[in-house]
């Protein structure tokens, strides 16, 4: 009974990160029609950023915010200067160009940071608080849980209830019809990718100091879970991406307390098969086919 | 006589290499319905798009109230007064009613007006008031014309690029649109460029009607005379 609880606590915790992650996702899927194979490597450059000023300043806080803003620039740089040109007659040409700027990016980070794990700390404690002899959550958990649903509840505030929003979903369906109602739509696009990438980057804050530490590829493995909870959640609903995200976390955790941490990785790519097969637009897809 | 409100000269424009409209020539005067007839593929949704900027012009000149539009970016076309509603109609059909028309009055600087705007268009339809909170892929194809239509007029165009509005719809609808845009026109002095295949109804409402044939103007007259011309009729527009 304790292992379950631990268990279930640990995989909420990491299925919040993979969630705000596949929520990246989804932004930019929702926006461009482009699945960002670069959005790991982005978010592991934005992380660099931060701990750079988190070291040169010994305030974890202003290297968070630091990140935060790192991402939003980074997202704009990679839509306006190399996403913008890519021809979209194939949709593999934009997955193509986001791999390629995944070896640059770690390239660059690599000469600039080295290729060695650096340990970063957290701004809070990762014991977890016990009820008798049952561990339950850590002070850091709470903190990754209330960071990823003030994203969520941001998220959702300025899609529903927002004109900037408005904006961003019509400009997102039906381009020539919202210019001609006199909406920026590159302008739109462009904000879309800064917001993907900040999100991103939160989760890069979120998830490194909990795995082996700052790399340049230390989001690779991430990127997977949340790739397919992205997947698993539809690839065009956010709810669809939080709820994947969630799945995958605890999926993940139980298989690797209760049968072995290296089978881990293979019940996710099952999880995908079984939720493809049963419902290809994944779990949340809206009922109407769409051509990406 | 004014001046007119929209003119176009020499227009050639069309996809890639081949032109698909050959030196159009057509005028509209404040407050006027022009229709544009012709066959399937004469070009008639080229030139609406084409006068919005959706598609390039290659050649000649487009002045609305005495600016140029070949330089003006589509965004821009509705803060000169210029609303287009596209064929198929253009309502995005995964936001509600309410959202689409909202999405028509974010542009202006009026809040105040475009508020205002909004309630007088679902005055004007009383079927989309009642329908606010469902999705465009939810309403009728008379609603969603309905639709298309409100959240043009939301901006307070002085031009109304109309393409088909009589598509798939019922003739008592079509009838009541063409109805409507006579009223629009009398009561707010809208001028509206009327594209339809359905050449009666357009030329029941239009002032004037320019006829196209494989991207060229073939003749401008007056609706009546248009409407009077066998020879004309039996040659381009099938009745």
């Amino acid at each position: 009974m304790s292992q379950f609880v631990y268990l279930t606590f640990d995989g909420l915790s990491r299925g919040a990160v993979y969630a705000a992650f596949a929520l990246a996702l989804v932004l930019i899927w929702r926006a461009a029609r482009i699945v960002n194979f670069a959005q790991g490597a982005m978010a592991v450059a934005a992380v660099y950023a931060g701990y750079s000023v988190t070291n040169a300043t010994g305030s974890y806080w202003l290297g968070f915010v630091t990140a935060l803003v790192a991402g939003l620039i980074l997202g704009v740089v990679v839509e306006r200067v190399v996403m913008r040109f890519v021809d979209h007659s194939s949709p593999l040409n934009g997955v193509v160009v986001a791999l390629g700027l995944v070896l640059v990016i770690q390239g660059v980070l690599g000469m600039i940071y080295g290729n060695e794990f650096q340990p970063v700390e957290t701004p809070f404690s990762r014991d977890a608080f016990q009820i008798g002899d049952v561990a339950l959550l850590s002070r850091y958990d709470l903190f990754v849980f209330a960071a990823v649903g003030a994203v969520v509840v941001a998220l959702t505030l300025l899609f529903t209830r927002t004109a900037v929003g408005l904006r961003m979903r019509a400009a997102a369906f039906a381009p020539d019809v919202s210019r001609l109602l006199g909406v920026s739509v590159g302008g739109m696009l462009t904000l879309g990718w800064a917001l993907a990438a900040a999100v991103g980057s939160l989760a890069g804050m979120l998830v490194v100091p909990t795995e082996l530490g700052l790399h340049p590829t230390a989001m690779d493995v991430v990127f997977i879970s949340a790739f397919t909870a992205a997947v698993v959640g539809g690839l065009d609903s956010p709810i669809g991406a939080v709820t994947g995200g969630l799945i995958v976390g605890l999926l993940l955790s139980y298989v690797s307390g209760y049968v072995e941490p290296t089978v881990a990785p293979m019940a996710v790519l099952l999880l995908l098969v079984v939720v493809l097969l049963g419902r290809p637009g994944g779990l949340f897809s809206s009922s109407k086919a769409r051509v990406a | 006589m004014t001046s007119p409100l929209l003119q176009v000269e020499g227009l050639t424009a069309g996809y890639g290499a081949a032109p698909v409209l050959h030196d159009v020539n057509l005028t509209v005067q404040p407050g006027e319905i022009v229709a544009v007839l012709g066959a399937n593929g004469a070009g008639k949704t080229t030139l609406l798009r084409t006068l919005s900027g959706l598609v390039r012009s290659s050649r000649g000149s487009v002045v609305f109230d005495g600016a140029d539009l070949r330089s003006t970016k589509v965004e821009q076309m509705v803060r000169r007064g210029i609303a287009h509603v596209p064929e198929g109609r253009g309502v995005v059909t995964e936001l509600t009613v309410d959202e689409n028309l909202r999405l028509g009055g974010l542009w202006r600087r009026d809040q105040a007006d475009a508020k205002r705007a909004l309630d007088e268009v679902y005055e004007l339809f009383p079927a989309l008031a009642q329908r606010r909170a469902f999705a465009g892929h939810q309403l009728s194809g008379g609603e969603r014309q309905m639709l298309a239509l409100g959240r043009a007029l939301i901006g307070r165009p002085r031009l109304l690029l109309l393409d088909e509005p009589s598509l798939g719809l019922a003739p008592k609808i079509t009838a009541q649109i063409m109805a409507l845009l006579r009223d629009l026109q009398k009561r707010t002095g809208l001028a509206v460029l009327l594209v339809e295949q359905n050449v009666r109804s357009a030329l029941s409402i239009a002032d004037e009607g320019v006829v196209l044939a494989l991207g060229r103007v073939v003749t401008r007259n007056r609706a009546s005379a248009l409407r009077d011309d066998a020879d004309l009729r039996h040659a381009y527009l099938g009745f």
